[in-house]
This record gives structure tokens, C-alpha cells and sequence, in this order.
């Protein structure tokens, strides 16, 4: 028997290629349980699946593995999609995942959860970390696909709302494996290049896998790193995603989110009519107090009529003149009255008075008013007063009393 | 800078403040004047700064540097 002999490599190779031309291998999905799970630091992930009976050794390379929606963990019950083949080194034929998906319903809502929990434990949801939006925002930016009819209807919004805004569109892919990159690229963007003063991040509505661009950690984390702040605004009102979470605000839709991020004119309007109508009250309530202190102060009699102001201080004048003068005449009566008393004190003793009541007084010649007898030779002369006339008379005699 | 939207926030400011201190009402009547004047004139450019306005929206494209490029987007038919 004539037999081809094969080297090791010739065999493996030979079954890999009868394996790599099967076209159920090449293509298949398979369910089990993981185990034996590691990460390698070059991003490619190995494991053995099994069931109660059999086991099958995976791998899932680094690009394919950046598409998972959650992170294996041994005991995982998953369904494996992709293609069997040889490993020929080792001569042991392996699953290459393509895809790895949970097992039965929940899927994502597992990988939601589990980011969630993550995220939360992280303190990406903390109420301490969200920023204020601003009253006034002078730039929006926009972060979602320049096709859809999120965009135009935010845009629609704020055209009617707040039409002082600018808006930035930054264009991104909102859903397949691309999407959360670039939405998470496009936010650090706008904060490196200042290119807004708010953000709307967000799609329209659309399935579970649509939106799941938006339960990406990686947006999260940019969200989180937003030094602008974040609308997220992601599909319909019931859609919650963990964008939601992370954001300064949760806005239930894109058109939403516009009404959120500005003012509306008319409620401005509004708000300006209100201002000048309080100014105006106020300025004419100050008016009018201002008038009616006039008018009390126009009331006043120096006001009304001055000349009879000034007849009646005249008049009281002439009262104040007319009193200082009697009050002046009684002083003057009361002082004329002393006088005369004290004069016809000072006229009772005079000696004149005296001579009429029968005394008279002599003198000498030289005008002295003799006292004595010896102040007279006999012979002399001398001069006698009395009350109605004088005399001249001779001594004649002299007599000195008591000799 | 958006220099319409940021004179249309400082007038908004400038105005609550002015209708705060005439309500306050310690303020005399000639101040009150000044204060009322001020206060319609940036009543009145608020208005017209809302009517004026027309929503300006750009698309961002990115420069070989990296740096963003701002083109024009329609959004209206």
C-alpha cells in the first residue's frame, strides 16, 4: 500500500482548509457557558464554552471584541456567532467569534445594567457634578447625524424659541459600531476648540440597538469630562440610556431638548412688557406722591396768598410795637412818679423851707453863716435871710449865752 | 462671541436690576426718571434685538490641522 506521507503541517493545514470550506462552519452560532475566561493586554479575549457534555475553545479578537455590548464573565450563558477553524500550531480546531451575544432575552438590558452599576459606582451620576445650563446661551452645539429628522427639528425649535442663538453642528454616525466613537470624539472637540457654550447630544427614536450608541461607556465618559454642559436627548420619552444619567440634563426627545437649552422669545416678551409696565407704575405712583406734596405744600398760606401772609405779620407787628410802647410809657410814669416824690422829700428839707416856717438865717458879709456870736464885731454888718426876702442889719449888741 | 445674544443677556440683567431698585422705592423721584429712561430704552432694543434675530447654524468640519471649519448647513426648504 502506497502511502503519501504528510508532515504535521501538511495535515493541519489540509483540515483546515476542508474546514474553511464548510459552509456550516464558517458560518455558526453556538450556545454555552463560559468559562476558563481571559483578557489578554493585547485586547483579544479566550475562553471555552461548554454544555453538560462538551467543551469548545473560543477566541475573540480585539476588533470584533470592540463591539461587545457587555464584558464576559465565566458562567455566562451566551450564544457565540462565528467560524470554526484550526489553530495549527497546536492542531486543535476553535471557534473565531465574530459576535458574542447573552443568551435569551435581556441581553441588553443586562449589559445596561451592568454599565449602569459601573458608571453609578464611579460617580459618573453624581447630582454634585452636574453643571448649570446657562440662561442665555449664545452658542448650541449639536451632536447628531446631519440626516436625520432629530436635527431638524431642534433646529426648528430654536429658530421659533431663541433665534439670538448660534448653533454648531457637529455631524456623527448615531448608531452601528462607529457611532460612539465619534460621539464622544465630537464632544471632547467641542470643548477643546470651545466651539459652544451647551450641548445637545442625542438621535431620534429608534430600536433598542439603534439608541445603543448612547448606552456606550465611552460616551459616557465624555459626557462626564464635558467641561460644557450636556443635554442628552435620546429617542423617545420612555428611551433611557445611560447618556441620560451622565448629562447635566435628561431631555425626553431632541425637540425637547431644544425647548430646555433656551428661552422662549415670547415668554421674554412677555417678560420685557412686564418690566416696563412696572417701571411706569412705580414712576407713576413717585408722580403722584410728589403731587400731592405740592399741592400740600401750594395749600400753605404763605402760598396761597402772600400779600395777606405779609398783612397779617404786619398787623401782629404793630400789637408787639404798640405793646413795647405803653409797657415803655408805664416804666416811664412809674419812674416820673419817684421822681416827684423824691424831690418834695429833698424840698421839705430844704432851708428855705425852713425860713418860711419862721426861722431865718444870717451872714456875714463874706457870706458866712453865723453860728456863733463871736464870728460878728459889733458894728458889722451882716445880711438876713428869711423866707420872703433879706435884710441888712447893724450889731448892735452881743450877748454870749451862759457868760 | 454671539455679541447680540450677550448684549441681550446684560441688557436683561441691566433691566431686572433697574425695575429691583424702583421697587425698592428708596430711590428719589429725579433718580427714578433716570432710572425709568435707562430702563425703556433697553426695553425697546431688547424687542429689537428678539426681532432682528435670525437663527445662524453652521456645520463643523475639520481642518488637515485638526482645527474646526465652520460651513454652511441648510436645514429649511
Amino acid at each position: 500500500m502506497a502511502q503519501t506521507i504528510l508532515s504535521i503541517t501538511q495535515l493541519n493545514e489540509y483540515i483546515r482548509g476542508r474546514m474553511d470550506a464548510d459552509p456550516v462552519l464558517t458560518q455558526v452560532a453556538v450556545r454555552g457557558e463560559i468559562s476558563n475566561y481571559k483578557l489578554y493586554p493585547s485586547g483579544h479575549h479566550y475562553f471555552t464554552l461548554k454544555d453538560e457534555g462538551s467543551a469548545l475553545k473560543c477566541v475573540l479578537f480585539k476588533g470584533n471584541a470592540l463591539r461587545l455590548r457587555f464584558r464576559p464573565e465565566n458562567g455566562m450563558k451566551i450564544i457565540a456567532m462565528g467560524r470554526v477553524s484550526v489553530f495549527p500550531r497546536d492542531g486543535a480546531y476553535q471557534l473565531y467569534c465574530t459576535a458574542l451575544a447573552l443568551d435569551g432575552v435581556g441581553d441588553l438590558y443586562a449589559a445596561f445594567e451592568q454599565l449602569k452599576k459601573k458608571l453609578a459606582a464611579q460617580g459618573l451620576f453624581d447630582p454634585a457634578h452636574k453643571k448649570p445650563l446657562p440662561k442665555f446661551p449664545g452658542t448650541i452645539g449639536i451632536i447628531t447625524s446631519s440626516a436625520g429628522a432629530a436635527v431638524h427639528d431642534m433646529l426648528r425649535i430654536l429658530r421659533k424659541r431663541y433665534p439670538l442663538s448660534r448653533v454648531r453642528l457637529l455631524p456623527v454616525r448615531v448608531q452601528g459600531a462607529e457611532a460612539p466613537g465619534e460621539i464622544a470624539a465630537a464632544i471632547a472637540y467641542a470643548n477643546r476648540y470651545h466651539l459652544a457654550d451647551l450641548l445637545i447630544v442625542g438621535r431620534g427614536g429608534g430600536s433598542i440597538e439603534d439608541l445603543w450608541a448612547f448606552n456606550d461607556e465611552r460616551v459616557a465618559y465624555a459626557i462626564y469630562e464635558s467641561q460644557i454642559p450636556v443635554i442628552s436627548a435620546v429617542g423617545h420619552e420612555p428611551d433611557v440610556t445611560i447618556s441620560d444619567f451622565v448629562a447635566d440634563l435628561r431631555a425626553a426627545t431632541p425637540s425637547n431638548a431644544a425647548e430646555l437649552a433656551v428661552p422662549d422669545q415670547d415668554a421674554l416678551r412677555q417678560n420685557l412688557d412686564a418690566m416696563s409696565s412696572a417701571m411706569a407704575t412705580v414712576l407713576g405712583r413717585q408722580l403722584k406722591s410728589a403731587r400731592q406734596h405740592l399741592d400740600v405744600l401750594a395749600q400753605s398760606p404763605a402760598l396761597r396768598s402772600p400779600t395777606g401772609y405779609l398783612e397779617q405779620r404786619e398787623k401782629s407787628l404793630e400789637l408787639l410795637k404798640n405793646r413795647l410802647v405803653s409797657a415803655q410809657n408805664a416804666s416811664i410814669t412809674r419812674k416820673n412818679q419817684r421822681y416827684i416824690a423824691a424831690v418834695s422829700k429833698l424840698d421839705a428839707m430844704s432851708p428855705l423851707k425852713v425860713l418860711t416856717r419862721g426861722y431865718s438865717m444870717a451872714q456875714t458879709e463874706r457870706g458866712e453863716v453865723l453860728r456863733s456870736v463871736r464870728q460878728v464885731e459889733l458894728g458889722e454888718r451882716i445880711h438876713i435871710a428869711l423866707g420872703d426876702g433879706k435884710l441888712s442889719a447893724t450889731v448892735m449888741e452881743k450877748k454870749e449865752e451862759g457868760k | 462671541m454671539n455679541q447680540s445674544n450677550n448684549t441681550f443677556e446684560q441688557s436683561m440683567a441691566r433691566l431686572e436690576q433697574i425695575v429691583r431698585a424702583m421697587e425698592r422705592g428708596d430711590v428719589a423721584l429725579e433718580e427714578s426718571l433716570k432710572l425709568f429712561q435707562e430702563g425703556t430704552e433697553l426695553v425697546r432694543s431688547c424687542q429689537k434685538l428678539l426681532d432682528e434675530a435670525q437663527l445662524q447654524v453652521k456645520k463643523i468640519m475639520t481642518a488637515p490641522d485638526g482645527s474646526p471649519v465652520e460651513e454652511d448647513f441648510q436645514d429649511e426648504p
